[in-house]
């Protein structure tokens, strides 16, 4: 298991006020992202736990491109991963900020 | 020991306990007064369907006759019996509904006293040693969720990589010492001294109904967690308005 | 706090349209209940995750594929239990077993709150062997306490991995159970017995095989689970607020009409070699067509052969 840790600073708050969301299912080619509304408006943290093994600099760039897409401010997003493709990725990335900024019907 | 040593052991003032094809079942006397129910299944005989319903009748016969006596079970199975005829019938019905069966007995006046003295395995070890409400075990007892070769064709790795893996923790490999530290077996009886005495201290005990083995579990470092989930959940369900 | 009309149509649509096969474990619960009803135990923000996956290497999950809370299912208070059963194939673990357990003990503790447990699973998750067997027997004891109290635990069964192993053991304690066409429930696997008996006993790749043997059809038919139902949320939904209402209490009573019932089949199906004989036997003439049977057409079927029955399980 390999572990990662990135923070950035972001331009832009993570719209809504939901504290936390969840999205996805730990599996192989599948991972989760926990998403909680914890840190500072421009603050962004991802914490990352991995059973693919060598693939830091893909995360690193995934996850860059994701802060710069989402501005994903205030959000600290936790990953649990089951060896999912890159794409895969952002796509739980993007869909577990989508969740935490949907406001409530 | 063998199955007449332990009956000897268990009752020497005799016992009308017969083996008819690998299910046990009689009674015996107990050495503070008043008979315990046996009934069991030896011969590393595997439990089906038929097993499973013979054992749960004999249990609700011991309901149907009143009273307090309390209920040995002895074990020395095989798992589950594995075909296609037993989940074509629905085995899990029919383990599920002998599980029931001792512990309705057990809630109801008769408690339920499991001996492992030799194997079992899977849902055979569910069902019988499992469901008593306690388990004690003869040293030399070979409890198994699943044998190593099997787990290690399952989960892809060798026997070698699974045997060290077991040497760190008591949590997935089979043997008596690993389901002692999880909270499975209550205790190990000692071979050397008179079972019927270690019987009669064990029911003397009186213990509570509630299943405690996962505390025992946490006690003895198996299972560390198990205790504490388990409460936390319930007092969160329990204050809910 | 009343929702407006919009979002409760939505909610039904939404029922009607997601398969439960498909569905995650948390999207089942969401649909399932009551709008917006569902408070979970212990959610995934606790991370209690697995102490020994890590041993063999393995990713966790931070509800370790269980999930338990309350809600409300047509307005009545309820617990809920779900497992994913794409999660290390819905297996129980220690801590996946655990919130169940501490889920039964409280139910013990307030009876008249109905329990819905959600099986997905393959049974015991071999990497924490002796910590899943052991929680599925605390389970067991659990849900009879439970139901001794008088408490109603209903079973639904359509996911991926089934109901199997220990998972067929905890069904069968349910005071009621649910199943869709896609849903399985047996203790031991087709793999396994085909590794243990040789491919003549059981084709584990025949899956027609181990549908017509283990599947949701032919557990309606035999008596194995009280409804079938369609591969929607709505249907489960349904079935579960049906189930809770009929479904018996458990005493001695119950036990001997079981010990009875369960006798019955073995006279009636125990020479029987395969679930086609079973069907033929028990009074359907065009056996073979059950399989592709539609729903509608099945259950109509089904409950002409077998009567619901609610008072020996």
């Amino acid at each position: 298991m390999e572990t990662f840790s990135y923070h950035h600073k972001v331009p832009q708050r993570a719209s809504g006020s939901k504290p936390m969301a969840i999205v996805g299912v730990v599996a192989s080619g599948n991972l989760e992202v926990l998403v909680e509304r914890v840190l500072p408006d421009t603050d962004c943290e991802l914490d990352i736990k991995t059973a693919a093994e060598g693939f830091g600099a893909v995360w690193k760039q995934v996850v860059a491109d994701f802060v710069e897409l989402r501005s994903p401010g205030g959000l600290k997003l936790s990953v649990n991963d089951g060896g999912a493709r890159p794409d895969t990725v952002a796509l739980r990335l993007a869909q577990a900020v989508r969740l935490i900024e949907e406001a409530d019907p | 020991m063998t199955l007449d040593e332990i009956l000897s052991s268990l009752f020497p003032q005799g016992h009308d306990v017969g083996n008819d094809r690998g299910l046990v079942r009689g009674s015996g006397a107990l050495p503070g007064g008043g008979r315990i129910e046996v009934l069991g299944v030896v011969d590393r005989t595997p439990i089906g369907v038929d097993e499973a319903l013979q054992l749960s009748e004999w249990v609700l016969d011991v309901i149907a006759q009143g009273g307090s006596d309390p209920i040995l079970i002895l074990v020395d199975s095989d798992s589950q019996r594995m075909s296609k005829r037993e989940e074509l019938l629905g085995l899990n019905e029919y383990l599920a509904h002998l599980a029931k069966a001792l512990m309705h007995a057990d809630l109801h006046g008769h408690a339920t006293v499991g001996l492992l003295f030799g194997h079992t395995a899977a849902g055979a070890f569910i069902a019988t040693a499992l469901a008593a409400r306690t388990l004690v075990a003869l040293p030399g007892a070979q409890p198994e969720v699943m044998d190593l070769p099997s787990m290690a064709r399952v989960t892809k790795l060798s026997i070698e990589v699974l045997r060290e893996k077991a040497r760190s923790t008591p949590v997935f490999a089979p043997g008596l010492e690993n389901l002692a530290q999880t909270g499975a077996v209550f205790a190990t009886w000692d071979e050397k001294r008179s079972l019927a005495e270690q019987l009669q201290g064990l029911l003397n005990e009186r213990r509570a109904h509630h299943d405690r083995r996962d505390v025992l579990g946490k006690q003895r470092g198996g299972r560390p967690k198990a205790a504490d989930i388990q409460e936390r959940v319930h007092e969160l369900a329990i204050q809910t308005p | 706090m009343s929702l407006a009309p919009v979002a409760k149509r939505d909610a039904d649509e939404q029922r009607k349209a997601v398969s439960w096969y498909e569905a995650s474990a948390r999207e089942r619960v969401r649909l399932l209940l009551d709008v917006r009803s569902f408070r979970e135990f212990i959610g995934p923000e606790k991370r209690e995750i697995s102490p020994h996956l890590h041993i063999f290497n393995l990713p966790e999950q931070f509800d370790d594929g269980m999930i338990v809370g309350r809600g409300l299912l047509d307005g009545q208070k309820v617990f809920i239990a779900a497992q994913e059963g794409r999660f290390m194939g819905g297996a129980f673990g220690e801590v996946h077993g655990a919130k169940l357990t501490g889920l039964l003990r409280a139910v013990r503790d307030a009876p008249s709150i109905p329990l819905v447990i959600l099986f997905d699973t393959g049974g015991v998750r071999l990497q924490e062997a002796n910590a899943g067997e052991l929680a599925i027997a605390e389970i067991v004891r659990a849900l009879i306490e439970a139901r001794t109290a008088g408490a109603k635990v209903v079973g639904l069964i359509g996911g991926r991995a089934g109901c199997y192993g220990g998972g067929g053991l905890i069904a069968g304690c349910c005071s009621a159970l649910a199943v869709s066409e896609q849903g399985r429930i047996s203790v031991s696997g087709p793999e396994v017995i085909e590794t243990n008996r040789g491919v003549e006993e059981f084709d584990s790749k025949d899956r027609a095989l181990v549908w017509r043997t283990m599947g949701g059809k032919h557990r309606r038919l035999i008596g194995g689970a009280d409804m079938f139902v369609d591969d929607t949320i709505e249907s489960f939904r349904v079935a579960a607020i049906h189930l809770i209402r009929c479904s018996s209490g458990f005493d001695t009573d119950v036990l001997e009409s079981e010990q009875l019932r369960l006798t019955q089949r073995l006279q009636q199906f125990g020479l029987c070699t395969d679930a086609i004989q079973i069907w033929r036997a028990a009074g359907i003439k065009d056996a073979e067509a059950v399989p592709g049977m539609a729903t509608g057409d099945f259950i109509a079927l089904a409950n002409k052969i077998r009567e619901p029955r609610y008072d020996a399980r």
